[in-house]
């Protein structure tokens, strides 16, 4: 059979692209107080190069510019993120459908920040629950690391088994830590925080993701053609001159790094890492110096269009993020995954 | 080139999978590495392009150790086609085949014309070009073999290693295969685990026998009725192919008393 139903690159690049920036516009401009798309550009355009006369109120470009852009923005660096180290992560345990959160990272960056919530531990303002996320990851990786790694090499089912085993340990700590809250409202928000939410973004939030998302998509694209060799077995990879073993390590390194960062800004957001890759793989085959630009590009328009719903359909209540991506997102892998051969995926 | 594994020693788990093996395989001659399931083939191949690293020996490429090599210069020569290779993700023809160009390309470098020149060489050399758009994964056995040799050869390499590259392959797959590796005239070292397959078409046969290289030399002098009943435990007429000449086996059980 030809690999007749993969579509053009350049097509693939132009469609994301432009998805992109029309997801961004309605999610700019669609709210409580709606805004034109039209004044959503000029009054960005203002904002950024200070030309065109304002035509608008002042409370439009402080909605624009102070809350719908900077979540936006959050929204789009989490989906682009996300999509990333999904990508890494079906590569690193070579398994078209392994999802990030498989890793255990993300449960580490969980009972750091919930902890942090229902403890009460706040030395930094509203910062210090990304922080203890983030903490909470490292020591989530750090732990995964030391148990799965033999003889400095990680295996693939082994540490695909013990980042589920620490996964769901931290799973346990977690569920504790929300039961023994003292107050609902601390249960309440802790909860809220598990499902996901972009909610309450900040333009000082944008910094670390944006610092941490530049890293893993330069170490990542460093490593597109060593990736596709990993693809096919450790041998081959050797035999053409990428050692396997460091570069698991590097990659498991750099997936924890963005999957940490990630989780800690945004909480769980389900079905992203495994979705989007997914569909992009179908769409442009395997070759990494393509589908990482191009997971990058679908997981930022996903997750802005998603983080648009979920303010937006039970609107003035919103719902969790990460609630939409599952519901959402299952479906549409189950369709995915039925189009394609049972001999083709090994599934 | 000449590619020579001195006296090497590979542990797997603290066991000696591989003891003092040492075997040269001369410029532009197909070497054979032969011995019964579990002796040590794939172990010893994989010494040869540094998968595996031996506890003891070494191997020389010229007058060079490979240990002394970066990765990437090794695999500029010598290129390998591994048995295991899987087919979870989708990958074209064409794409299998580009990656031989890996070592030779800096993370952000494009492929030039002259690589897409070297890869059209290689599918045209393997006979694979009208397949070229096809998924690897659907792929009968034969195609597969042709595919990973076309991408062993799109590294340019001048020693191939191939690990048992005729398994799971018909009859006529498996001599299409041999004649294409000897037409290559490369320096080749391969397990083949056919022992007239391998009397047909190997310059030099090694035989391997728990770990250790029992017999080398000429097909017509290692493969006797003795060697073949020591290390293969089979009872061997060797006759002289009607139409070649080479040595050819005709295998039955050992009589036991």
């Amino acid at each position: 059979m030809k690999a007749g139903h993969r579509v053009s690159t350049t097509v693939v690049f132009a469609g994301l692209a432009t998805a992109l920036v029309i997801a961004a516009t309605a999610a700019i401009g669609y709210g409580s107080v709606s805004v034109p798309p039209l004044t959503v550009w000029k009054i960005l355009w203002h904002r950024l190069t200070g030309l065109g006369e304002p035509s608008w109120t002042i409370s439009q470009d402080a909605i624009v510019w102070d809350l719908r852009l900077p979540r936006m923005l959050l929204a789009a660096l989490v989906g682009a993120g996300l999509s990333l180290v999904g990508v890494s992560t079906q590569a690193l345990v070579r398994n078209p459908v392994a999802d990030p959160y498989l890793l255990g990272i993300s449960s580490g960056a969980t009972v750091g920040a919930v902890g942090s919530l229902v403890l009460g531990i706040s030395f930094w303002g509203a910062t210090s629950h990304a922080l203890a996320g983030f903490l909470g990851a490292l020591a989530a990786f750090a732990l995964v690391y030391a148990l799965a790694v033999r003889g400095g090499a990680l295996a693939p089912s082994r540490l695909l088994l013990v980042g589920v085993v620490v996964g769901h340990a931290l799973l346990g700590v977690t569920n504790y830590l929300v039961l023994q809250a003292d107050d609902p409202g601390k249960t309440n928000s802790a909860l809220f925080w598990i499902l996901g939410s972009l909610a309450g973004a900040r333009w000082a939030d944008l910094g670390v993701p944006v610092v941490a998302l530049l890293i893993g998509f330069t170490a990542l694209l460093l490593r597109a053609r060593a990736l596709n060799a990993l693809l096919v077995g450790d041998e081959t990879a050797t035999s053409l001159g990428i050692p396997p073993t460091r570069l698991r390590r590097e990659l498991f390194a750099t997936t924890s790094l963005v999957t940490g960062v990630m989780v800690a800004l945004s909480g769980s957001i389900y079905f992203v890492g495994l979705v989007v890759p997914h569909a992009v793989r179908l769409a442009l085959g395997s070759d990494h110096r393509r589908i990482l630009p191009a997971a990058l590009l679908a997981g930022a328009a996903f997750l802005v269009l998603i983080d648009l719903l979920a303010r937006s359909l039970l609107s003035p209540q919103e719902l969790p993020v990460g609630i939409l991506t599952a519901v959402i997102g299952a479906p549409v892998f189950l369709v995915l995954l039925s189009r394609r051969r049972v001999s083709e995926t090994g599934l | 080139m000449t590619l020579a594994i001195e006296d090497v020693q590979v542990k797997i788990s603290g066991r000696a999978i591989v003891s003092d093996a040492s075997l040269i395989a001369a410029p532009g001659e197909v070497s054979g590495v032969i011995g019964p399931n579990g002796s040590g083939k794939s172990t010893l191949l994989r010494t040869a392009f540094r998968h595996l690293k031996p506890h003891a020996g070494r191997v020389l490429l010229g007058s060079t150790d490979i240990a002394t090599l970066r990765p990437a210069d090794l695999a500029r020569k010598v290129g390998a086609v591994p048995q295991e290779t899987r087919s979870d993700f989708d990958i074209t023809v064409r794409e299998m085949v580009t990656m031989g160009r890996t070592p030779h390309k800096h993370p952000f470098a494009a492929m030039t014309t002259a690589d897409h020149e070297i890869i059209g060489d290689a599918l045209s050399k393997t006979d694979i070009e009208q397949i070229a758009e096809r998924r690897y994964a659907t792929l009968s056995g034969g195609e597969r073999q042709r595919v990973l040799l076309a991408r062993a050869l799109a590294q340019r390499t001048e020693v191939l290693v191939l690990d048992e590259p005729t398994n799971h392959l018909d009859v006529r797959h498996q001599l299409d295969l041999m004649l294409l590796v000897r037409e290559l005239g490369l320096t080749t070292l391969m397990a083949v685990h056919d022992l007239n397959l391998a009397a047909g078409h190997c310059d030099r046969l090694h035989v391997l026998d728990g770990g250790r290289i029992v017999a080398s030399g000429k097909p017509a002098e290692v493969l006797t009725t003795d060697l073949v009943r020591d290390v293969f435990e089979v009872d061997a007429d060797v006759v002289a192919h009607p139409r070649t000449g080479v040595p050819h086996l005709i295998l039955s059980p050992l009589e036991r008393p």
